[in-house]
């Protein structure tokens, strides 16, 4: 048995750091082995053929060769840029989310098309839709669907009986919608209201194109928002460093 | 498992591997090297570090590392004070030196704005240099933090912050690298040479 020496793969790149006099050390979704590592040499350098082919949320084709502890990049080619995620700090900050959710609910050479193609779409998205919240909102949970933390919405986490579209609580420790009846089960379980259940309902069950059509108010942006946020925290135990962040725009933004 | 590897020698290759870009084999090489290479070479060493913490403070005008405040670009008298230059590291500034096409004044950032790694506007030098620029009558304040993800969300949260604040606010041309081939030139890049193309 011969052992493979390269290797072809489409990737996404959501990390990367300085690696020596001038490479750099990426962390890429690739399509074919999921999340890897490998070395970019040379790709801090503005005259390498590598460097404007490797910057972070780029999509490229690369060819890989298999190093002793790291794969070594030996060609890459750019496929999609998302130019406009580098125009503006907000669509910027959407896209690192997208990237750092990502990264933090996968592990390395565990290859998800699904997730592949969600993380392709959603930078599509921060780049070109308007607004960022709806997308931010679908992506999160289409990820949790992907990834095994899909949250119950149509019965209750306690007593299975069918959740009705009112208003209801949402328990993160439970993982979904808890009845008012069984609200005890869970003290730190936060109301919802009866259209951000209903939306988010929506959001896990249909596709982005039907999603994409929603307008919500202000308000229920920011419950969704709010609700999403400490689900996903309570499962990485741990707060995301693209949410401070949003949240540090945001305040400054105010006057 | 018993370690065979002396106290010292194991601290210093600790500290070694804490460096960028410096793994645990290249921190036992360094390490080895310096047992081997005489206690001369070793101490200089010791004393060149003991120098750079004692000897060296950040500039309190610019924030380059210097020996004395405020630092010599600071300080110089024939540099254009209407003219100040944003880097994001005190190697930038050395760099630009070099090009030798840049008479004002510097400021360093010491880092870039990076959503990812959770570094924000507070990390850096930046509410220094909005007082800087409140303080002084600039016409021009170049951007020149690095064309990577950080370094354009800098230079776009630094233009949002800035705004009228002076006449003139530019960006480092983002154009070809000389010695480089069209035809491997990936599409931002050359997109951007061609939106700043000049007349001849
Ligand atoms: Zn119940
Ligand atoms: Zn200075």
């Amino acid at each position: 048995m011969t052992r493979e020496r390269t290797f072809r793969s489409e990737a996404i790149v959501l990390k990367r750091s300085d690696f020596g006099e001038a490479d750099r050390l990426l962390t890429l979704f690739s399509r074919e082995q999921g999340k890897l590592k490998a070395i970019a040499k040379g790709a801090r350098k503005p005259q390498s053929r590598k460097t404007g082919h490797v910057e972070l949320f780029m999509r490229s084709n690369f060819l890989f060769a298999k190093g002793h502890d790291l794969d070594i990049i030996t060609q890459v080619e750019m496929v999609e840029a998302y130019a406009a995620l580098r125009a503006d700090l907000v669509r910027t900050t959407y896209a690192s989310y997208a990237v750092e959710l990502l990264d933090r609910f996968t592990v390395e050479h565990d290859k998800h098309l699904g997730l592949y193609q969600l993380l392709a779409d959603a930078l599509g998205w921060f780049a070109a839709d308007e607004e960022m919240l709806l997308p931010a909102r679908y992506y999160e949970l289409r990820l949790l669907s992907l990834t095994g933390f899909q949250p119950q919405l149509f019965t209750c986490v306690s007593c299975a009986e069918t959740i009705a579209e009112q208003d209801q609580f949402f328990s993160a420790e439970l993982g979904g919608v808890l009845c008012p009846k069984c609200q005890t089960a869970d003290r730190r379980a936060q109301p919802i209201t009866a259209v951000a259940l209903k939306v988010l309902r929506f959001l896990q069950t249909r596709p982005y194109d039907a999603v994409k059509q929603l307008h919500l108010r202000r308000p229920v942006h920011t419950e969704l928002e709010h609700i999403m946020h400490t689900y996903l925290t309570h499962i990485l135990e741990r707060n995301l460093k693209s949410v401070d962040f949003l949240h540090r725009l945001r305040q400054e933004a105010r006057p | 498992m018993a370690n065979a590897l002396p106290k010292p020698v194991q601290r210093l290759i600790n500290e070694f591997a804490r460096l960028p870009g410096i793994g645990p084999k290249s921190a036992a090489r360094l390490t080895f090297y310096l047992l081997r290479v005489g206690d001369e070479q070793a101490l200089e060493l010791a004393d060149a570090l003991r120098d750079l913490v004692e000897r060296t403070r950040f500039c309190s005008v610019c924030f380059n590392i210097t020996e004395a405040d405020p630092c010599e670009l600071c300080s110089d008298p024939n540099r254009d004070d209407h003219l100040l230059c944003v880097v994001e590291e005190p190697l930038d500034v050395l760099a630009i030196e070099r090009s030798r096409a840049f008479h004002g004044r510097y400021h360093v950032l010491h880092g870039a704005i990076s959503p990812v790694e959770g570094v924000g506007p507070e990390d850096l030098r930046i509410e220094e240099l909005l007082a800087r620029v409140a303080q002084n009558r600039l016409q021009e304040i170049i951007l020149a933090t690095n064309p990577t993800l950080e370094g354009e969300s800098t230079a776009l949260y630094l233009q949002r912050r800035l705004g009228d604040a002076v006449p003139k606010l530019t960006r480092l041309a983002r154009g070809l690298p000389v010695g480089g081939d069209l035809e491997y030139t990936d599409e931002i890049t050359l997109g951007r040479a061609l939106e700043g193309r000049q007349e001849l």
